[in-house]
């Protein structure tokens, strides 16, 4: 071999220590799954080519670490409502979220909805996932179980939205009729929270199409993070004083996950920081994951 | 009208009509696969975008093809004409506009009677697609028929038609998900697909007036 080839050698394992060891691989309906090992963190992957998604991470030897700051901005949520005794997670993961969230709050009833059976088994059989009488999973198009569930008349006090692909979120999960389905769900003080990416003209779509459900919400963007998790209580937003409050009556239960929930309520703010001449996306016309490459 | 004809006058007559035929052929078959590509939006906030949706849609979209084939072959025996050809837009054409004004009602009843989204999707899409689907599929037979003047040719006259139509539902898979449901509602999209069609009707009768 000449030096070159032994440097580009070298080069495809540094490149393959990064991505972290495969540990298993499966196609399944909705997409190619990975799960990948690096040290020891572990990582759901929707395989699309070269640019891997991580949808989620869990660490082996401290599973209680929470490793995505996504995952733990999600937590924001509690800041409006610190005791919910219902929750709905839209798109399970790896399970981190509602597995923390079980932890945190056991005799709270948690419904999951994951569109992909393989996902609940990968969830199962690689990060510690375990259902139990509390926490539910419903294996299940999420426009689907919302409809239903709005009609059988089930109330959350607290709605995650959740749901990604190996490219972004489904489209008929992004416009204002599924918006108002959700918004429907909530139950007295309720409170939505939805993670979401801020690049691309998408967002100034996506910021709009929440503002015409929602009115008002938080816009939660914390420094050198590429994700904005949207918070929004149709019941009107609280102070700075009320969240500071709840942040501090929070904190000792979620230190052990890595959240820095005292960090947050400085970055909740209402400022529309979009171009709000943006149309909304309906049923109608949500060319969603077209626009997200602009 | 055609009546009182020899077989070998409706032949002459229809040869010269050939470029019409292979255009209107050509609108059909965008059309069909427009629709059905629209169709998955259209019931994915009902029944999801699982793969069950595709599943019910595309089997709709063949039954009906595969009995509008039928319905449209049959009608061809006797004295085929641009009349009755061009009637068969103009039917499609209404058999669309339930899709923009009733979809959600009928896809509500649905999603309320039925429990399982493979079921009801494929209920709904019956409802929805079926009646149009079959209707511009019966085109396509009564195309050839309009269009062969001997049976040595008649293979031939038969790939023209299909290679035409099949680029046709290409370019209407191509252009809806590429560009239309980015530039347009889709009742805006399929307002216009019956305006089309009525359009295609309306020529291809004018035709058939004017030559009889």
């Amino acid at each position: 071999m000449s030096r070159v080839q032994v440097l580009a050698f070298a080069c495809l394992l540094c490149i393959g220590d990064v991505t972290g060891e495969v540990i298993h691989r499966e196609k399944s309906l909705y997409q190619n799954i990975e799960i990948q090992q690096r040290g020891d963190d572990r990582c759901l992957v929707f395989a699309v080519r070269r640019d891997d998604r991580r949808q989620s991470c869990f660490d082996t030897e401290n599973p209680d670490r929470v490793v995505f700051s996504y995952v733990r901005m999600t937590f924001g949520g509690l800041l409006l409502q610190p005791k919910p005794s219902s929750i709905l997670i839209v798109g399970l993961g790896g399970g981190t979220l509602p597995t923390a969230l079980n932890d945190l709050y056991p005799t709270a009833k948690i419904d999951v909805v994951e569109i992909d059976a393989a996902v609940v088994r990968v969830a199962e059989g690689f990060f510690n996932f375990k259902a139990n009488d509390y926490l539910k999973v419903a294996v299940q198009d999420a426009r689907v179980f919302i409809k239903r569930a709005a009609r059988l008349g089930s109330r959350y006090d607290l709605v995650i939205l959740d749901a990604f692909t190996g490219e972004y979120i489904p489209e008929h999960l992004m416009t204002r009729e599924f918006l108002s389905e959700t918004r429907s769900l909530l139950s007295e003080g309720g409170v939505v929270v939805a993670n979401t990416f801020s690049s691309s003209e998408l967002y100034d779509y996506e910021s709009q199409t929440y503002k015409a459900v929602f009115n008002e919400f938080f816009n939660f963007k914390l420094p050198a993070s590429g994700n904005r998790v949207i918070i929004a209580r149709p019941a009107g937003l609280p102070d700075r004083e009320t969240l500071e409050a709840n942040a501090r009556a929070l904190a000792p239960g979620l230190n052990r996950f890595g959240v820095a929930i005292e960090s947050f309520p400085k970055y909740l703010n209402t400022r529309a920081d979009w171009d709000q001449t943006a149309p909304i996306l309906t049923d109608q016309f949500s060319p969603a994951n077209l626009l997200k490459n602009r | 009208m055609v009546y009182g004809m020899s077989d070998e006058q409706i032949d002459t007559k229809l040869e010269r009509i050939g470029w019409l035929v292979l255009l209107l052929a050509f609108t059909s078959g965008f059309i069909i696969m427009s629709v059905e590509l629209l169709g998955g939006r259209i019931l994915a906030p009902y029944f999801g975008s699982s793969i069950y949706v595709w599943g019910s849609i595309i089997s709709i979209f063949m039954v009906a093809l595969a009995m509008g084939y039928l319905i449209g072959g049959r009608l061809s025996i006797n004295r085929p004409n641009l009349g009755l050809y061009g009637l068969f837009f103009l039917l499609a054409a209404i058999g669309l506009l339930p899709i923009v004004f009733f979809a959600d009602n009928a896809m509500d009843a649905v999603f309320s009677a039925i429990d399982d989204p493979r079921y009801g999707s494929l209920l709904a899409s019956t409802l929805l697609f079926f009646i149009p689907t079959a209707l511009l599929g019966m085109i396509a037979p009564y195309s050839v028929r309009l269009m062969v003047d001997n049976t040595r040719h008649s293979g031939q006259v038969a790939g023209g038609l299909y290679f035409v139509s099949t680029l046709g539902s290409a370019l209407g898979t191509l252009l809806t998900s590429f560009y239309l449901v980015l530039w347009f509602d889709m009742n805006t999209i399929l307002i216009t697909m019956v305006a089309v069609l009525l359009l295609a009707g309306s020529l291809a009768i004018a035709f058939n007036r004017k030559r009889s």
